[in-house]
């Protein structure tokens, strides 16, 4: 096995930030927003780092999609403990529309370049909550994944995986090379050293094109609108029983 | 105000220097409008991009969750700092060879007005402590710097920077208390006021008389806690600023090593006022840190607030002050003012007063957003507005 981990992290507004929709409900603004490495990354980064350090795996690779603001997510994986980085430059028009599929299918084609033992990615992002990027890339590699991660390990030549899935905690044990993603309680990522983000700028951030590795990233989707969730409206008090149900049958509830 | 008019000054300088350092720099100006923030990594490289997040970060997650806390049992965070020491905040701007992460004045800067949004009384008290640590760093001699350094980046040691005594603020060079060379040892008497940190910490920075009046007959000696003779005063009870215990440091025939001396006698006041030319540079980026996260928090609750049937950041009175604040309080310049953009501290002529008080008037308009209501927010604003 290569030894070679590979690690999406994606540049998404910061959590903390409050949300606000453009007034021709186009997109959400994102001008002068703090962003930041979604938190889920962060959480793929830390155990990949942590694999490293003990000495399961060989080397780290950071890669992330997007305009030139996506090496400063790059450069924090680094700082983490990353040691290398792959940034796939995609502006405009095509940025705005990148979602899962097309970020699976350039994954896909770097872990087959990269000849990566493990690719892992964080469950979602906090910006679209899609949840298939990790899924598609297994699907795409036809390799087996393991979703909802809270606890790793590897088992010989295989690795162990424990899933936070809705019925409570599954087991279960998979083959390598796999695609891993990471949830919430799978570790607690580390804050970078300032030692080791100036030992980052030393390593190095590769630049690359979807079109380099032969991926089409035209979307199939088209956004038509975005709009806030509505307005909480005031409730009504009742006095009595007959009130309420009367109420609800008037609203068709009953 | 008299003060108001040169400061009224110093702000025009302020932006157009700004305006003509983007036009130089071809940096497209952002966009301001009265719900966007002022986005606190404008003008930074990437590198000081990930240092400011680093301390965004740990001041979000350790630091703000127990500001009010230290402030109300008047807790000396030791635990919290040393986390933030394991990052590299204990001696920022400290030599590596000697355990200091080697960054610039302008990280520097950059990397306390990001503590503070956290808290701010404990990141001056941090700035004071990297302070004492650069002086060690820079005038000690190999012995010295291998002695105290290491510990102090690390904060397993602590230091306070002991200048003003009850006789001599502004006047700092009539200091008077005294070092009389006996043998190997200088034996000191007199006290120092107001010191932050002081009974808490472990290293005393103190500026002395050994020689004659004004500021020549002034050394720089390192004292260390348990020397006999070095005893403190009470806690003074302060309005804020309590996660900091201040005392005073009283000398009683405290004899300390010549070994101790940083510098030559006579070298101790050139000393001490390029150390504090570094520390002012500091507490300004505390005040800024503080505005940002004022404002910050007035924002949101602009827009979260509502009163006559929407929002407040719809409101006409609330858009023009938000406006009026926006001119005052342009934190990039602020934050140039502050810096110098990296020129070396002794170049860059600013006072305390004139930065605390931009970021003061800025925060004092936002002030007015909030009402006497019950709400943690309100609170926790407050408690950062005492603070500055």
């Amino acid at each position: 096995m290569s030894g070679r981990v590979l690690v999406g992290v994606k540049r998404v507004i910061d959590y903390a930030v409050k949300i606000r929709v453009k007034p021709d409900n186009s997109s959400v603004v994102t001008d002068g927003v703090k962003h930041s490495m979604n938190p889920f990354c962060e959480i793929a980064v830390e155990e990949a780092v942590k694999m490293k350090e003990k000495k399961l795996i060989k080397e780290v690779v950071a890669v992330s999609c997007g305009p030139q603001q996506a090496q400063e997510t790059i450069r924090t994986a680094l700082a983490m403990g990353a040691d290398r980085g792959i940034h796939v430059e995609v502006t405009g028009k095509e940025y705005e529309t990148l979602g899962p599929l097309q970020i699976s299918k350039i994954m896909a084609a770097l872990a087959k370049k990269e000849e990566a033992q493990l690719v892992i990615l964080g469950k979602q992002a906090i910006d679209d909550d899609c949840n298939q990027t990790g899924q598609m890339t297994a699907a795409l590699l036809d390799w087996p994944q393991g979703t909802f991660a809270s606890e790793v390990s590897f088992e010989g030549d295989k690795i162990k995986v424990v899933r936070e899935i809705d019925g409570g905690l599954e087991t279960i044990k998979i083959n390598m090379p796999a695609v891993i993603t990471a949830d919430l309680r799978l570790n607690t990522p580390r804050y970078a050293t300032l030692p080791n983000i100036m030992k980052a700028k030393k390593k190095k951030i590769a630049n690359m094109k979807p079109a380099d590795l032969g991926v089409d990233i035209t979307s199939r989707l088209e956004v038509l609108r975005v709009d806030e969730p509505p307005q909480r409206q005031a409730g009504v008090k009742v006095e009595t029983v007959e009130d309420l149900v009367s109420k609800l049958s008037e609203a068709g509830l009953v | 105000m008299a003060a108001g008019r040169p400061l009224g000054r110093i702000a025009k300088l302020g932006s157009s220097i700004c305006r003509n350092q983007r036009l130089f720099l071809n940096r497209s100006p952002q966009r301001r409008g009265v719900a966007s923030c002022v986005d606190p990594a404008h003008g930074l490289t990437e590198e000081q991009k990930e240092f400011q997040k680093v301390a965004f970060d740990f001041a979000a997650n350790e630091m703000a969750p127990h500001m009010a806390e230290w402030d109300q049992k008047e807790m000396f965070p030791v635990e919290t700092m040393r986390k933030a020491a394991q990052l590299g905040f204990g001696g920022i701007y400290v030599q590596p060879d000697v355990g200091g992460s080697g960054l610039s004045r302008l990280d520097t800067s950059v990397i306390f007005e990001a503590l503070s949004t956290g808290c701010v009384s404990t990141t001056a008290y941090i700035s004071i402590h990297n302070m004492c640590a650069w002086m060690i760093d820079t005038f000690g001699n190999t012995e010295q710097r291998e002695k105290f350094c290491p510990q102090l980046c690390s904060m397993e040691k602590f230091a306070s920077y002991c200048l003003t005594e009850p006789g001599s603020g502004s006047d700092a060079a009539s200091l008077l208390t005294t070092a009389q060379l006996r043998g190997d040892h200088y034996i000191l008497n007199g006290s120092k006021a107001f010191i932050s940190g002081g009974g808490d910490t472990d290293v005393y920075v103190v500026m002395c008389r050994t020689g004659g009046k004004g500021a020549k007959g002034i050394s720089c000696l390192v004292v260390e806690k348990g020397t006999p003779g070095l005893s403190f005063g009470k806690k003074e009870k302060k309005m804020g600023w309590n996660s900091q215990p201040t005392r005073a440091v009283i000398f009683e025939d405290c004899g300390v090593p010549v070994a101790n001396r940083l510098g030559e006698e006579g070298q101790g006041f050139n000393i001490a006022m390029k150390g504090l030319n570094g520390g002012r540079i500091n507490i300004a980026s505390c005040s800024l840190g503080a505005a940002h996260a004022s404002v910050q928090l007035a924002r949101d609750h602009l827009l979260v607030r509502k009163q006559f049937g929407e929002t407040l950041s719809n409101n006409q009175f609330f858009l023009k002050l938000a406006k009026r604040a926006h001119r005052w309080l342009r934190l990039p310049p602020g934050r140039e003012a502050a810096t110098g953009w990296g020129k070396p501290p002794e170049r860059v002529s600013l006072s305390r007063p004139n930065l605390r008080h931009r970021s003061l008037n800025g925060v004092k308009k936002k002030a007015i957003f909030f009402s006497p209501k019950k709400n943690l927010h309100l609170f926790h604003f407050f408690i950062l507005l005492s603070k500055i």
